[in-house]
């Protein structure tokens, strides 16, 4: 018996694609890079860095909507992809601008002098001038390349092993990650962690090798670079979870015990999912900081993990379309409400500030969604698909 | 004859009660036998071990022919291993289709990736309808499960566990809540499932036993207080005191 294409047995994920095609050429068309100039170039920018956060929320509503795992610390990983990438940025940009100056002299600089330079510009912010030994292959965009997967790949796989080896389930699974992930950031905002403690690292908007090519076009490629991360993760995503391993999936989160007895590894499978999120949300976090321009260890606070929950709740768990229909709808709201677009509301004793009380807003729309929609706005699509249909 | 499945000596306490006391119970490859004895027996208990959800404080629990002890096993490893469980309230997955239940069960390589990368073969969808055929929800394979009768839950359940063919097979109380036809129903699936494996049913109900038409067990505080034919056992005067009088 042979049965459809993967594609035309999940309409969904055709329709999704489609849309975010059309969106994409919609903003290039509209862009000021190629196009009529419609959108500006930093709202490209945003828009790109929404795409990043709607691909770190499927990976959350796999390991969460999918799976059963409440974790609070994918952020954790989608920093440190950030980071990763913004070494060799900062390393290599650094690098041109060292050279530069030292070649105004009569003697041309040794290779231990740039090195030497370089370790001055990046840490002379606090107080250093020796390059860490973890920037060792900072100079190489291969090799970090690879540590955007590997790093928080093998974080994940290390604290997944010990986690649900013990059996750590539900609240205490939750609580778990969110250490893990508090850790993480204050050992990032010391001074001597070898990244730029508070500050982090900065300038990653300019992209070594492409300084001639403008930030219009340098957006747009990354605008397009999120687009097709986030249509190839959907399409991955969605497969895997079409089929008996889905069902599997699926099966832990409503009953572990059972399909312990059924005889399937409950535990490899966790490690799996956790593994393989923890490693799509890093390479969102190096799609994003680029755009973004700036990495810094308060983006790894606990906080950030837990509206990554939130967008996934309002969006509907357990669907892939709600996990990105949350993420780009309350992050893009967030972004009018605190960016001092959203009018103040003047009550005569009292202006309502939206800077202030966007966060009051989010809170109230969360539990009005976890009261009287429990599946999400994707719910209500679904709702919707099934009434016309 | 070796037995299939030897427990011997095994003892638990929880919290200082208990639960299981110097058990010993054996039974032999393509058994049918029934475990009776009333609330607080150590019945469950007595499951919870043999399928390593419980790891008891001395005695051994030995399997197959290689005389493997279950005790160092996983519960995933001992399910592969060939014994299966059916629990007291029907758990399937109520969120995904029967199809998708049965699929989940049927025998095939359980590693994550072999599942990630296995495609659906005509075989196995021929083993699931013959399966469905067997346990009557031939024409409910892609109804979810959480829509189906109390009485057909317990069915698919027991249909899951025939899928995963183990050797052994546990069922607690498969009949309780269940209405007279669909016990009669579920005495014949019983009955056939032991024709290719063992199968030992944990059951309240005295005639329900009686139609099983085994060797029964009673267990009593912890430990085997008497077995043999149910007509044995029903006129043997101390459990007539402990289970049969109350």
């Amino acid at each position: 018996m042979t049965r459809a294409p993967f594609i035309l047995r999940h309409p969904s994920t055709l329709v999704f694609l489609a849309i975010l095609a059309t969106f994409t050429v919609g903003v290039t068309v509209l862009s000021e890079a190629v196009g009529l100039g419609v959108i500006s170039t930093s709202f490209v920018k945003t828009l790109g860095m929404t795409l990043c956060f709607c691909l770190i929320a499927i990976a959350m509503d796999i390991v969460w909507g999918y799976c059963g795992i409440l974790s609070l610390g994918h952020f954790a990983f989608f920093g440190l992809g950030g980071y990763m990438i913004g070494m060799w940025l900062m390393y290599a940009r650094t690098e041109t601008v060292v050279i530069d100056a030292l070649s105004a002299e009569a003697i041309p600089p040794t290779d231990a002098e740039i090195v030497a330079g370089i370790g001055n510009q990046i840490f002379g912010v606090v107080g250093g001038s020796e390059l860490p030994a973890i920037w060792a292959f900072a100079h190489s965009l291969p090799i970090q390349l690879a540590l955007v997967v590997l790093v928080p790949g093998l974080l994940a796989l290390l604290f997944g092993w010990l986690a649900f080896r013990s059996r750590v389930t539900g609240v205490y699974l939750s609580i778990l990650t969110q250490a893990m992930t508090l850790a993480l950031a204050l050992y990032l905002f010391q001074n001597d962690s070898g990244l730029r403690g508070n500050n982090g690292l900065s300038g990653l908007q300019n992209i070594p090798g492409f300084e001639g090519a403008g930030q219009d076009n340098v957006s747009l490629a990354f605008f397009w670079a999120s687009a097709g991360m986030l249509a190839l993760c959907y399409l991955m995503f969605a497969w895997m979870m079409s089929g008996k391993f889905g069902s599997v999936i699926r099966g832990i989160r409503d009953d572990e015990a059972r399909v312990r007895f059924l005889g399937y590894n409950v535990e490899g499978y966790k490690l799996v999912i956790f593994t393989i999120t923890a490693i799509i949300s890093a390479i969102a976090g190096a799609l994003y900081y680029p755009q973004a321009g700036i990495v810094n260890p308060a983006e790894i606070a606990p906080i950030a993990s837990i509206y990554l929950a939130v967008w996934v709740a309002i969006g509907g768990r357990g669907r892939l379309y709600g996990a990105v229909i949350g993420a780009a709808l309350v992050s893009l709201a967030s972004s009018w409400f605190t960016g001092g677009q959203a009018p103040d509301i003047p009550l005569g004793f009292y202006t309502i500030s939206w800077v202030d009380w966007w966060q009051v807003l989010l809170g109230l729309g969360f539990v009005l969604v976890t009261l009287y929609a429990p599946k999400g706005v994707g719910g209500l699509v679904d709702k919707l698909v099934r009434k016309s249909a | 004859m070796s037995a299939l499945l030897e427990v011997s000596g095994v003892s638990v306490s929880f919290d200082g009660f208990r639960a299981i006391n110097n058990l010993s119970f054996s039974i032999g490859e393509g058994e049918l036998r029934a475990v009776i004895g009333p609330n607080g027996a150590g019945k469950t208990t007595f499951m919870d071990i043999v399928t390593g959800k419980t790891r008891p404080d001395e005695g051994t629990v030995i399997w197959g022919e290689r005389s493997q002890s279950l005790l160092k096993m996983s519960e995933s490893a001992i399910a592969r291993a060939g014994v299966g469980r059916k629990f007291q309230r029907p758990t399937v997955f109520e969120d995904q289709t029967v199809f998708e239940n049965l699929a989940m069960a049927l025998k095939k390589d359980r590693g994550p990736f072999a599942v990630l990368f296995s495609n659906r073969s005509a075989e196995d969808e021929a083993a699931i309808e013959r399966l469905a055929e067997e346990i009557g929800l031939a024409d409910q394979l892609p109804r979810t499960a959480g829509e189906l009768a109390h009485g057909q839950k317990q069915w698919l359940e027991i249909g899951m566990l025939l899928a995963q063919e183990p050797r052994l097979l546990l069922v607690d109380e498969p009949a309780a809540g269940m209405t007279p036809e669909e016990r009669d129903k579920t005495v014949a699936i019983l009955r056939e499932a032991a024709k290719s494996r063992a199968v030992v049913v944990v059951e309240h109900d005295m005639e329900f036993v009686r139609n099983l038409d085994c060797k029964v067990t009673v267990l009593h505080e912890g430990s085997v207080l008497a077995e043999g034919t149910i007509d044995h056992v029903t006129s043997d005067p101390v459990v007539v005191e402990v289970y049969l009088g109350r």
